[in-house]
């Protein structure tokens, strides 16, 4: 799933600045999942504006909302009687979802709420790791399931560098956590799979084109298009 | 921001007690004749595991100058761990409150058992002291009832006061009750 975080309250009172009619819209797919970005948070959102409004006198009308996906124009539909009285809209969604939002309705200013940081699973209730880059070409059958896009801290794509020491990447976390090496975590399974031969293949060097790095990517499902 | 301390200064303060210990020990407190300031308007719930991050916000947007959550002794929740749910909840609230430049301070999490009236008598006494320290919440919205637009915000949650048990609740799906705590 995409995950992200709410941005900093003062950051997001910088970008719905001097607006009147303030509209919180939530998505309840991914980054409700997150909690971050559901119906729940746009609630609290909205509550926090108010209550600063207040604090400081100001006559702000702060509503919110939330679409099923707002990174689909049908449901973008249902919400949009709500967008259009508003003079700002905070959208919660991923940047997906804030995008889809602006460009529906593209005379708006839509600001967005949350910093979307990355694809990643729930490794246990509120906590979340990452887990896919989105390179464009998998390479998990090669590397026991364990993505060195995103796991390893350098994308290193043919074994460790001279920084993992009994497990654990030389890169901490900026909260200074450990990180598991991914190319340990990766050699372990191998071996525990007695597949370690894979360990030593020579890997041509990765197509990162295929990835972010070539420009936007678009995908069409020919068989799928309406007739 | 507040005002500096204003002697005739009365604050309106909610208290979200649950039922089995918070809102007991406020019945103690009753009974053994405890004064405690009637600024002190409760909010009863089942437990305080029920309370999330909106009610507390909307407590304070209705313009309650301070908002407490009132539970179970830890380790004695009635479901277990309710009231270290809310706490959490609470120190949430305490943050975004930071990031808005309102004091912290106006909401707060207590403990205490049935059995403590005294101690109830004693936080209410306390926390009053403490609002009536930092003054009115600058957020006050004319014709607004603190108390009504927070048990409105909590209707989904709270219990209503003529309640003896919280089985009285016909549309609640709770867990069957056992024996309520004694201490
Ligand atoms: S190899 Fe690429 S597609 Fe596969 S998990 Fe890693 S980033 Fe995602
Ligand atoms: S220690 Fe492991 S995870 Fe860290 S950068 Fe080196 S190979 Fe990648």
């Amino acid at each position: 799933m995409i995950t992200a975080e709410r941005k900093p309250f003062d950051k997001i009172l910088g970008l719905v600045g001097e607006s009147k009619k303030v509209l919180v819209a939530g998505c309840d797919t991914c980054v409700a999942v997150c909690l971050t970005g559901g119906e729940k948070e746009a609630e609290i959102l909205a509550s926090e504006l108010r209550i600063e409004a207040g604090m400081n006198g100001r006559e702000t009308e702060v509503e919110h909302t939330s679409a099923i996906r707002q990174c689909e124009w049908e449901y973008l539909d249902l919400i949009s009687d709500k967008v259009d009285q508003a003079d700002v809209v905070v959208s919660l969604a991923c940047g997906i979802g804030i995008q889809s939002m602006a460009e529906k309705f593209a005379t708006k200013l839509v600001v967005p709420g949350v910093d979307t940081n990355m694809l990643g699973m729930p490794l246990e209730h509120a906590v979340w790791l990452e887990r896919c880059g989105a390179c464009g070409e998998c390479v998990l059958g090669e590397t026991a399931g364990v993505c060195p896009v995103v796991r390893c801290s350098k994308s290193l794509m043919n074994g460790p560098c001279g920084g993992s020491h009994e497990g654990k990447c030389e890169v901490k976390t900026p909260e200074g956590e450990e990180i598991d090496c991914a190319w340990h975590l990766i050699w372990e399974r191998l071996k525990a799979q007695g597949r370690e031969d894979l360990m030593f293949v020579d890997r041509p060097p990765k197509n990162w084109s295929k990835g972010s790095s070539g420009g936007p990517r678009k995908m069409v499902r020919v068989e799928a298009r309406p007739v | 921001m507040a005002d500096a301390a204003q002697p005739d200064f009365e604050p309106e303060i909610i208290v979200f007690a649950c039922h089995y210990c918070a809102y007991a020990a406020a019945d103690l407190a009753g009974v053994m004749r405890l004064d405690y300031p009637s600024s002190i308007r409760i909010i009863k719930l089942p437990c305080t595991g029920k309370l999330e991050v909106i009610h507390l916000l909307r407590a304070i947007e209705a313009g309650a100058d301070g908002v407490y959550a009132a539970g179970c002794l830890e380790g004695e929740c009635h479901y277990l761990k309710g009231n270290l749910w809310a706490r959490q909840r609470v120190n949430h609230v305490k943050k975004l409150l930071t990031e808005m430049g309102l004091e912290p301070e106006r909401v707060e999490m207590y403990n205490m058992s049935s059995a403590m009236g005294v101690r109830f008598a004693e936080v209410a006494n306390e926390f009053t002291a403490r609002i009536k320290e930092l003054g009115p919440n600058p957020v006050k919205r004319k014709g607004v009832s603190p108390y009504a637009a927070a048990r409105e915000a909590a209707s989904e949650i709270a219990l209503p006061e003529d309640t003896d048990t919280v089985a009285d609740q016909p549309n609640r799906p709770l867990a069957p009750l056992a024996t309520t705590k004694e201490g």
